[in-house]
C-alpha cells in the first residue's frame, strides 16, 4: 500500500465514522460538529483527487460560514431530544421500507457495468503548474457562464426572499439615533430653573 | 469560445428583465408608502419592456446562445409572450388585494420579477443545469411569496407544506438529472437525443433517471398521485399569489415537460409514455371527482386545476408534433381560464373579507349581472361547452390522443369532463337560481372591471376563432 | 541549507527523511513564532503602559537583574501552566477541553503557506490566499465550542456575538482579498508579492487603498480585538466566551488570539505592502545597495507596524456596541468592497494596476 492509499483509507473512514456519528449521536450540538469533521475529511479526499479548489472552498463555506450559523442556531434552539424521538418505533417500519427501497434502487443503477470501478478511466496526474481553480474558472465564466449568472441570481432571490420573510419593525420597540445623540446640544437638555429660597417656617 | 456579444443577443430579454429587477431593488428602497405605485409601475414597465424584446427577437429558427445552454425558438419565444402577458394581468388583477393586506411592498413584486425571470429561463433552456436554476428561481420565489404574509396561519402552513414538497421534488428532479448524465454522459439537450437513442432498451439508470425526473416535474405541474400540495397552497397562499401560482407557472412547468422530455429525451418516448398515461389518467379522473367535494372556490379551482393538467398531459404523451401543439394550446387556455377565475375571486374580496367560498357566488346576478355573466362563460369554457375556448382545447388534445389510437383514454378523458361539467355548472346555478347572502356592492377599482372583463371576453372571442391561436401552436412546435 | 540537513538525515530510511524534513521546517517556523507570541504580550503591556504614562510590568527578570521586566511572559506562561483547571458543573467535558485546541490548531496551520522570501516557505500551495483564508475561517469554532461547552450565560452570549460578527467581518474580508487576487492574477502568497515588486508605490496599498484599510479592519475584528472585542466585553457578559476557562486552557486561547494578530500582520504586510520587498527598491538615490535588497527582515518589520497599530488601536478607542459593528461591517465595508471590485476591474480591463492607470 502506498503512502497516498493509507491517506485516502484514513480520510474516507474517518468520513463514513463522523458522518454515521451525526445521525446517531443523541446531542445535536455534537451531530453539528461530526457534520464539520465529515466536511473536513471530504475536503482532504478531494484534495487528494487535484481538485483543490473545491477542497478549499468546501472548508471555507461549509466549515467556516454554513456549519456555524447551523450550530448558532442548534445551540439557541435547546432541541428537547426526547420529543423528537417519540415516533421512532411507530416510523422505524417505513423507515427501514424506504431505506431498503433507496438501497435497491441505488443497487441496481450502480451495479451496472457502466459505474464499476474497473470501467473508470484512471485519471493522468498533471503537471506541477497546473491550477485546478484557473481552469475551473474558465469553464465557469466561458462554457457555463450562463447557469453561473442564473446561481447568482438566485443568491440575490434568497436574500431577497428571507428579507422580505424576516425583517419587521414591531410596533413599540425603542431604537436609539446615535446621530441625533451626538449633536444634541446643552440647550436641548439642560433647563436651569430658578427656585427662590424661602424662609423657614 | 467566442464571447462577442452576438452570442448573448438571443438572450436580450432575460438580461433586460435582470437589468430592470435590479433596478427595481435599488429605487424601491428609497420609496415610501405613499410612492410605493412607482414600483409597480416600473414592474409593468419591465414586463412590457420585455415582451416587446420577445416579439422583436422572434426568431423563425432555433438559435443557440452561451454555448448551447439557451435556446430562443418559436416555442420559447410564444410561451415567454404568454407569461409575461400573464404575469402583467396578475399584477393588475392583485393590486388593490394586496392593499388591503398588508403585502403592497417592493417585495412582492420583486418576488414576482424574480419569478419571471425564473419562467423565461425554463421557457428557452436547453441543458438540464439551465432547467434547474431555472425551475429554482420560480420555486423559491414562490415558496416567498406564500409565506408574505406572515401573520396568517393558513398562509405560513400552506408555504411550510410547499416548501418542504417542494424541496424534496427538486431533490428527485436533480437525482434523476444526475442519472441521465451519468448515462448519457451530457447535459446538452441537443447531444442528449443521440447519446440516449445508443443505449440498449430498458437502461437501467436510464429508466430510473426518467421516472425521478418525471416526478419532480409531476409535482410542479401538480399531476396527480404529486398534487398533494395544489389544493393547500392555492387555499393557503394569499388570493392574489394564488391567481400568480395558478397561471404563468403552469406555461413554464409545461416548458420544463417539453423540454425535458420531447427536447432531451425525445427518442425515449416509449419509456416514459406509460407513466404519463397513468398520470393524465389519475389527473383529470381524481381531480374531477373531489372537485365536486369542495365548498371553497380556491379549492375547487385548485382540484379543478389538477384535471386540466391530466388534459394537458394527453397531448405530450401522444409523442407527435400534433399533441405537443394542442398541449401548448391547452396551457395557454388554461392559464387564460385561470386568470378569469382567481380574479372574479379578488374582484369580489374587499378589506377583510376574502369572497373564496361557493356561498360567496350566490345571487351574484342580482349584484352584478355583467359579472355573473363573465363568471358564467369562464366556468362554461372550463367545463369544455362548446364554442367557448376551453372546449377547443379539450377536442384538440382529444383528438391528440386518438391520433395515436389511445382511443380508451380518449373515452375516460370524455368521461370525466363530463363529470366535471357538474361542479362548474354548479357555480352557474348558484349565481343566477340563489339569494345572495349579503347586498355588499363590488368594490374595486376600473382597471380590474376592464380587465377582467377582456379576460372573460377574450375566452369567448378566442372560443368563436379557434383557429388562429391553434395555428400559432403548431408552427411553434414545427 | 536544506542540503545539510539531508546529508546529517541520512541514517533514515528513505520516505521518513522527507517528512523529518518537514518537521523541522515546521518546528523552524513555528518555535520562533511562539516567542514572538509571548513577547507580543509583553510589548502590548509595555506600550499600552508608556501610552498611559505607566511603566507596565518592569520586575520579573533574569538571574536576579530586571532586565526591563523581559521575564514577565516567561513567568505567566509558569505560572498558567500550573494552574488548576477547573471544569465548571453541567460542561461538556470534552468539548471544554477540545474548544482552546481547536481556536489554536488553524492559528498554527495557517502558517504553513505564509512564504518568508522567494524561497523561504513550508509548502508553496498554488491556491494558498484561498487556504490562509479557509483557516482564519475556522478560528471561530474555538469560540462558539467553548461557549457553549462553559454552560454559562456570559460565555454563551459572548460566543454567539462572537459568531455572528466573524462571520460578518468574513465577507468583507474575502472582498477584498478578491481585489488582491485580481490586481497580482493569482491566488498564490508568492506570486502576489512578486506582482508588487518595482518600488513603494507599486505595493497594492496604494492601487487598493480602500480594500487595504478594510482588510486590516476586517483583521481587527476576525481576531476579537478591540475595538471589536465584544466577545469578552468585560463590562458587559465578564469576559465573554472564555470567563470559566483557568490555567493552561485559559493560556492556549490566549496564545490563539495573539497568533492570530501577527498572521493578520504578516498577512497585510504580504498582501498590500509589498511582503518581503524594500521600500528602498527603484529609488535612484539607494541604488543596487543592500537598502533595495528583498529581506526577511523588511517583512517582519512591516508586519511590526500593524502589530504597533493592533496595540494602538487597543488604547485609544472605546468598544464598538454590537449593533455598530454589524452596521459597519454590512453597510459599510461590503458596499465599500464591492464598489471598489468594480474600479479595479475597469482599471484591469483598461490595463492598468501594474503602475496603476497606464
Amino acid at each position: 500500500m502506498s503512502f497516498e492509499q493509507i491517506l485516502f483509507y484514513v480520510f474516507s473512514s474517518f468520513l463514513v465514522l463522523s458522518a454515521g456519528a451525526v445521525v446517531t449521536l443523541r446531542n445535536p450540538v455534537h451531530s453539528a460538529l461530526a457534520l464539520v469533521l465529515a466536511f473536513f475529511n471530504s475536503a482532504a479526499l478531494w484534495m487528494m483527487l487535484e481538485a483543490e479548489f473545491l477542497a478549499i472552498t468546501l472548508v471555507l463555506v461549509y466549515v467556516g460560514a454554513v456549519m456555524v450559523l447551523f450550530l448558532f442556531v442548534v445551540m439557541m434552539l435547546d432541541i428537547n431530544i426526547a420529543r423528537m424521538r417519540e415516533g421512532f418505533a411507530q416510523l422505524l417500519p417505513i423507515g427501514i421500507v424506504v431505506a431498503v427501497l433507496m438501497f435497491g434502487v441505488m443497487y441496481q443503477v450502480y451495479n451496472g457495468d457502466r459505474f464499476a470501478p474497473g470501467d473508470m478511466p484512471v485519471p493522468t496526474p498533471h503537471a506541477a503548474d497546473y491550477e485546478n481553480t484557473r481552469e475551473l474558472g474558465l469553464q465557469l465564466y466561458t462554457t457555463y457562464v450562463f447557469p453561473f449568472e442564473l446561481a447568482a441570481v438566485v443568491l440575490l432571490l434568497a436574500i431577497v426572499a428571507a428579507i422580505a420573510l424576516t425583517l419587521r419593525r414591531r410596533e413599540g420597540t425603542k431604537y436609539q439615533a446615535p446621530e441625533k445623540q451626538v449633536v444634541t446640544r446643552r440647550e436641548d437638555r439642560v433647563r436651569l430653573v430658578k427656585v427662590p429660597s424661602e424662609a423657614r417656617k | 469560445m467566442d464571447l462577442t456579444l452576438t452570442s448573448f443577443a438571443p438572450a436580450m430579454p432575460e438580461m433586460f428583465l435582470l437589468g430592470m429587477l435590479s433596478l427595481v431593488l435599488v429605487v424601491d428602497l428609497f420609496l415610501t408608502e405613499r410612492t410605493r405605485h412607482i414600483t409597480y409601475i416600473l414592474s409593468l414597465l419591465s414586463l412590457a419592456g420585455t415582451f416587446w424584446l420577445v416579439l422583436d427577437g422572434y426568431p423563425r429558427l432555433p438559435e443557440l446562445a452561451f454555448h448551447g445552454s439557451y435556446i430562443n425558438d418559436p416555442m420559447a419565444a410564444l410561451l415567454k409572450l404568454f407569461m409575461l402577458l400573464a404575469v402583467m394581468v396578475v399584477l393588475v388583477y392583485s393590486k388593490e388585494y394586496i392593499k388591503q393586506r398588508d403585502m403592497y411592498k417592493g417585495e412582492f413584486y420583486l418576488l414576482v420579477l424574480f419569478a419571471t425571470l425564473g419562467m423565461l429561463v425554463l421557457a428557452s433552456a436547453h441543458t438540464l443545469l439551465t432547467v434547474y436554476m431555472g425551475l429554482e428561481l420560480l420555486s423559491l420565489s414562490m415558496y416567498a411569496m406564500v409565506a408574505l404574509r406572515r401573520d396568517n396561519v393558513d398562509a405560513s402552513e400552506a408555504a411550510m407544506k410547499y416548501f418542504v414538497l417542494g424541496a424534496m421534488a427538486s431533490a428527485m428532479l436533480l437525482y434523476g438529472m444526475s442519472l441521465v448524465y451519468g448515462a448519457t454522459g451530457t447535459l446538452d439537450f441537443a447531444l442528449m437525443g443521440e447519446a440516449a437513442a445508443k443505449l440498449p432498451t430498458n437502461d437501467v439508470t436510464m429508466l430510473f433517471g426518467i421516472i425521478f425526473m418525471l416526478v419532480g416535474v409531476a409535482f410542479k405541474l401538480g399531476a396527480v398521485p404529486f398534487h398533494m400540495w395544489v389544493p393547500d397552497v392555492y387555499h393557503g397562499a394569499p388570493t392574489a399569489v394564488t391567481l400568480f401560482i395558478s397561471s404563468a407557472p403552469k406555461l413554464a412547468a409545461f416548458a420544463m415537460l417539453m423540454r425535458i422530455f420531447v427536447d432531451g429525451l425525445g427518442e425515449l418516448h416509449q419509456q416514459w409514455q406509460g407513466i404519463l398515461i397513468v398520470m393524465a389518467l389519475l389527473s383529470f379522473g381524481l381531480g374531477n371527482l373531489v372537485a365536486i367535494a369542495q365548498t371553497n372556490l380556491k379549492r375547487m379551482l385548485a382540484y379543478s386545476g389538477i384535471s386540466h393538467i391530466g388534459f394537458l398531459l394527453l397531448g405530450v404523451l401522444s409523442g407527435t408534433s400534433e399533441g405537443y401543439a394542442a398541449s401548448l394550446y391547452y396551457a395557454i387556455t388554461y392559464v387564460v381560464m385561470s386568470l378569469g377565475g382567481f380574479g372574479m375571486i379578488l374582484l369580489l374580496s374587499r378589506a377583510g373579507f376574502e369572497a373564496d367560498k361557493l356561498d360567496d357566488l350566490k345571487g351574484l346576478n342580482d349584484r352584478s349581472p355583467w359579472f355573473a355573466l363573465m363568471m358564467m362563460m369562464l366556468m362554461f369554457s372550463m367545463a369544455g361547452v362548446p364554442p367557448f375556448l376551453g372546449f377547443w382545447a379539450k377536442l384538440a388534445v382529444i383528438q391528440a390522443a386518438v391520433g395515436v389510437g389511445l382511443v380508451w383514454l380518449a373515452i375516460a378523458a370524455v368521461v370525466f369532463s363530463v363529470v366535471g361539467a357538474f361542479y362548474y355548472l354548479r357555480i352557474i346555478k348558484l349565481m343566477y337560481f340563489d339569494k345572495p347572502e349579503s347586498d355588499a356592492p363590488i368594490e374595486s377599482s376600473a382597471d380590474l372591471r376592464i380587465l377582467l372583463s377582456a379576460n372573460s371576453l377574450a375566452v369567448v372571442g378566442l372560443g368563436l376563432f379557434p383557429s388562429s391561436l391553434l395555428a400559432i401552436c403548431s408552427a411553434s412546435i414545427g | 541549507m536544506i542540503e545539510l540537513l539531508q546529508s546529517l538525515l541520512q541514517w533514515l530510511p528513505e520516505s521518513l527523511q522527507v517528512l523529518a524534513i518537514i518537521l523541522i521546517k515546521i518546528v523552524v517556523i513555528l518555535a520562533p513564532l511562539l516567542v514572538a507570541v509571548a513577547y507580543l504580550t509583553y510589548a502590548e503591556r509595555k506600550i499600552i503602559g508608556y501610552m498611559q504614562i505607566r511603566i507596565g510590568p518592569n520586575r520579573v527578570g533574569f538571574f536576579g537583574h530586571s532586565l526591563w521586566g523581559l521575564g514577565q511572559p516567561i513567568a505567566d506562561a509558569v505560572k498558567l501552566m500550573f494552574k488548576e483547571i477547573v471544569i465548571p458543573s453541567g460542561a461538556d467535558k470534552f468539548l471544554f477541553i477540545v474548544a482552546p485546541m481547536l481556536s489554536m490548531g488553524p492559528a498554527l496551520a495557517a502558517w504553513a503557506v505564509i512564504p518568508f522570501g522567494d524561497e523561504l516557505i513550508l509548502a508553496d500551495v498554488n491556491a494558498s490566499l484561498l487556504y490562509v483564508l479557509a483557516l482564519t475561517s475556522l478560528g471561530v469554532y474555538g469560540v462558539i465550542i467553548a461557549g457553549w461547552a462553559s454552560n454559562s450565560k456570559y460565555a454563551f452570549l459572548g460566543a454567539m456575538r462572537s459568531a455572528a460578527q466573524i462571520v460578518s467581518y468574513e465577507i468583507a474580508m474575502g472582498f477584498a482579498l478578491v481585489g488582491v487576487l485580481m490586481a497580482a492574477g493569482s491566488i498564490n502568497l508568492g506570486e502576489i508579492v512578486q506582482a508588487q515588486s518595482g518600488g513603494f508605490w507599486t505595493w497594492f496599498m496604494v492601487p487598493l487603498a480602500p480594500l487595504f484599510v478594510i482588510y486590516f479592519i476586517s483583521g481587527v475584528a476576525e481576531t476579537n480585538r478591540a475595538p471589536f472585542d465584544v466577545a469578552e466585553g468585560e463590562s458587559e457578559i465578564v469576559a465573554g466566551f472564555h470567563v470559566e476557562y483557568s490555567g493552561i486552557t485559559f493560556a492556549v486561547f490566549f496564545l490563539a488570539e495573539y497568533a492570530n494578530m501577527i498572521l493578520v500582520a504578516m498577512l497585510t504586510a504580504l498582501m498590500f505592502m509589498g511582503g518581503w520587498l524594500s521600500p528602498f527598491q527603484g529609488l535612484p538615490v539607494v541604488g543596487d545597495t543592500f537598502l533595495a535588497a528583498p529581506s526577511l527582515i523588511w517583512l517582519l518589520a512591516k508586519a511590526s507596524i500593524f502589530l504597533f497599530l493592533f496595540l494602538w488601536f487597543r488604547a485609544t478607542f472605546p468598544r464598538y456596541r454590537y449593533d455598530q459593528i454589524m452596521r459597519l461591517g454590512w453597510k459599510v465595508f461590503i458596499p465599500l468592497t464591492i464598489v471598489w471590485l468594480m474600479v479595479v476591474g475597469a482599471v484591469i480591463m483598461a490595463g492598468g494596476i501594474g503602475p496603476w492607470l497606464h
